[in-house]
């Protein structure tokens, strides 16, 4: 009687999240109709047309949106960085060093979540205006003479944006696991006369890797298909456009949507092993937790 | 300064870097908060104290302007929706994914771990097709919005729930079995109180990830009355916007915080009565005295 349970859940996610997935290879693998410019799906395998993405993969590999590609590439990796070396101390030592007050610093950890992530990049815009606080600070602290307007495609601008978006979802899963490392093997390093800096290269960073490992997947992957960050703190400005631009421009902005599907089962073929390494390692500890 | 000091367990440079992290994490909204309540049409510079953009204002103004608020009643309504059926959906889902097993239930627990792993925009593209494709007959706007957030946030119940089921364990139920309670007993005077921490954490979850959410609203909106608070921040970024936007996405503001401090109160009177070892321990023995 158990799967009566899991029955609803399971036919929602096929009706709508399996079929929907389908969707997009049938749209990106269908024709255009002629006159209408609108898609024509083709939902039968047998008749499926790659002719479409192949011309887009053409363009990923050499073209256009090659550039795209590696533009979001290293966004992504420059972000991730700044997740590191801001979420990695942060992290640290709310789950070593904080004692007492670590209650209070995890509630104040949690907080973005529940602030809308649209609000926390408003607040960047209002910042970074021409007159805003950023300017008026660099300017007192000399160390920037006129204004710089960060808001008409800036890299750094978005880079920075999207640090600060994501850098809470990757304090939390890495902290779970340096609260659990055993306190025991720290101790073990210093008492064999490590310095308290090998215990840490020997010793806690070994043990964090899968906290750091899933931490960084979980941000990677939002990142890749963010495409409002970018936009909302380049004022539109297609200079620093990612790939989630690129499809949206051809389902929303244009009625390409055969090049927007197929452009999202590119960027799924690229995300395939993060995806399919955050899965694995879940139903593992599924499984460990369940025995 | 060694910043990973261990003797006294103190580590300053540690601790600074987490405070200032803390501030820049928080210290731009409260910015933008103050902003909403600026006199001046500037988002930038803050000019004297007033309500204009809450209702001052006898067009631009939250109270006033009628694509805000009908933004802001569209949010609140499709989380309050999405809670309602995303929640039930999924713990009938863990629990179920939890016992069953065979092939097809970990068939069923990859395909509902998919979802988590999916960037927001595959989610929103294949939405956008399927209901332009496929379910045409669904009527556009605020219906597939909610389609489209329940498919979201129904995975992260799931998983949430099956942690605590694993952390349970199935001894109390059985030990409701024993006592004569049937399967269905078991499950709503044991099962379901000793899950509720996991159901209030669900609860919270999808609610706010409802009302934050952004790309898959957008994908599936089809115009101002459909429009939802972040559609409306993220439109206001590529126009000449007011402080109205700071204003509206304050009020937002108050009302999360306000629920999820409800919602830990109600979690801790009830984590009085049902929860931990001890809570199980009681919720069995209140069986036992009713079937007795």
């Amino acid at each position: 009687m158990w799967p009566v349970f899991a029955v609803p859940g399971v036919g929602w996610l096929i009706a709508f999240f399996v079929v929907s997935v389908y969707a997009v290879m049938a749209v990106a693998f269908g024709s255009v109709d002629p006159v209408l410019r609108t898609a024509v799906p083709a939902w039968n395998p047998a008749h499926w047309d790659f002719s479409a993405i192949s011309e887009v993969l053409h363009r990923v590999f050499g073209g256009d949106l090659g550039k795209v590609f590696v533009r979001t590439f290293w966004f992504v990796a420059a972000s991730l960085a700044g997740c590191i070396a801001v979420g990695y101390p942060v992290a640290y030592y709310v789950a070593r060093k904080a004692g007492r007050r670590r209650g209070l610093v995890l509630a104040l950890l949690v907080l973005p979540f529940w602030i809308s992530y649209l609000m926390r990049m408003l607040a960047w815009t209002n910042l970074l205006q021409p007159d805003g606080i950023v300017n008026r600070l660099l300017h007192v602290l000399h160390l920037q003479g006129p204004p710089r307007n960060w808001l008409d495609g800036n890299p750094q601008t978005v880079i920075f944006g999207l640090v600060y978006g994501y850098v809470p979802f990757f304090i939390l899963p890495l902290y779970s696991t340096l609260e659990r490392i055993d306190g025991r093997l720290i101790e073990a390093g210093r008492d064999l006369g490590a310095s308290a800096i090998q215990t840490f290269l020997r010793v806690t960073l070994p043990l964090s890797v899968p906290g750091l490992m899933a931490a960084s997947v979980i941000t990677i992957l939002p990142m890749f298909g963010d495409y409002y960050t970018n936009t909302y703190l380049t004022s539109g400005s297609p200079k620093t456009d990612m790939v989630g631009n690129q499809i949206e421009h051809y389902l929303l902005g244009t009625t390409q949507p055969q090049t927007g599907a197929s452009l999202v089962l590119i960027l799924m073929a690229f995300l395939f092993v993060l995806m399919a390494y955050y899965m694995y390692t879940t139903v593992r500890q599924q499984r460990l937790a369940d025995r | 300064m060694n910043p990973f000091r261990r003797r006294n367990g103190r580590a300053p440079v540690l601790a600074m870097v987490t405070w200032v992290y803390i501030l820049w994490s928080i210290l731009p909204v409260l910015v933008a908060v103050r902003i909403s309540f600026n006199s001046g049409k500037s988002r930038s510079a803050f000019q004297s104290m007033s309500f204009r953009w809450y209702w001052g204002d006898k067009t631009l103004s939250v109270w006033h302007d009628a694509t805000l608020h009908t933004a802001m009643l569209n949010t609140l309504q499709l989380a309050a929706l999405c809670m309602l059926l995303a929640t039930p959906l999924g713990v009938a889902m863990a629990i179920g994914l939890h016992r069953w097993r065979g092939k097809l239930s970990n068939a069923a627990n990859g395909l509902m771990l998919i979802p988590i792993v999916t960037p927001e925009i595959v989610f929103g593209v294949a939405l956008f097709l399927v209901f332009t494709q496929v379910y045409t007959g669904v009527p556009s706007g605020m219906s597939r919005q909610l389609i489209g957030h329940i498919t979201f946030t129904m995975s992260f119940v799931v998983v949430i729930v099956r942690g605590r089921l694993a952390a349970i364990g199935n001894q109390y139920e059985e030990a409701a079995r024993d006592l004569g309670a049937t399967r269905m007993q078991a499950i709503r005077l044991v099962l379901l109180p000793l899950l509720a921490p996991a159901i209030f954490a669900s609860v919270m979850v999808v609610f706010a990830t409802s009302i934050d959410d952004f790309v898959i609203s957008s994908f599936l909106s089809t115009g101002a009355s459909t429009d939802t608070v972040p559609i409306k921040i993220y439109s206001g970024a590529k126009g000449t916007s007011t402080p109205a936007l700071n204003a509206l996405a304050s009020v937002m503001l108050v009302f999360t915080l306000v629920a999820i401090a409800l919602a830990a109160v109600a979690m801790k009177r009830m984590s009085r009565g049902g929860g931990g070892t001890d809570g199980a321990a009681r919720a069995v023995g209140n069986l036992a005295s009713l079937t007795g």
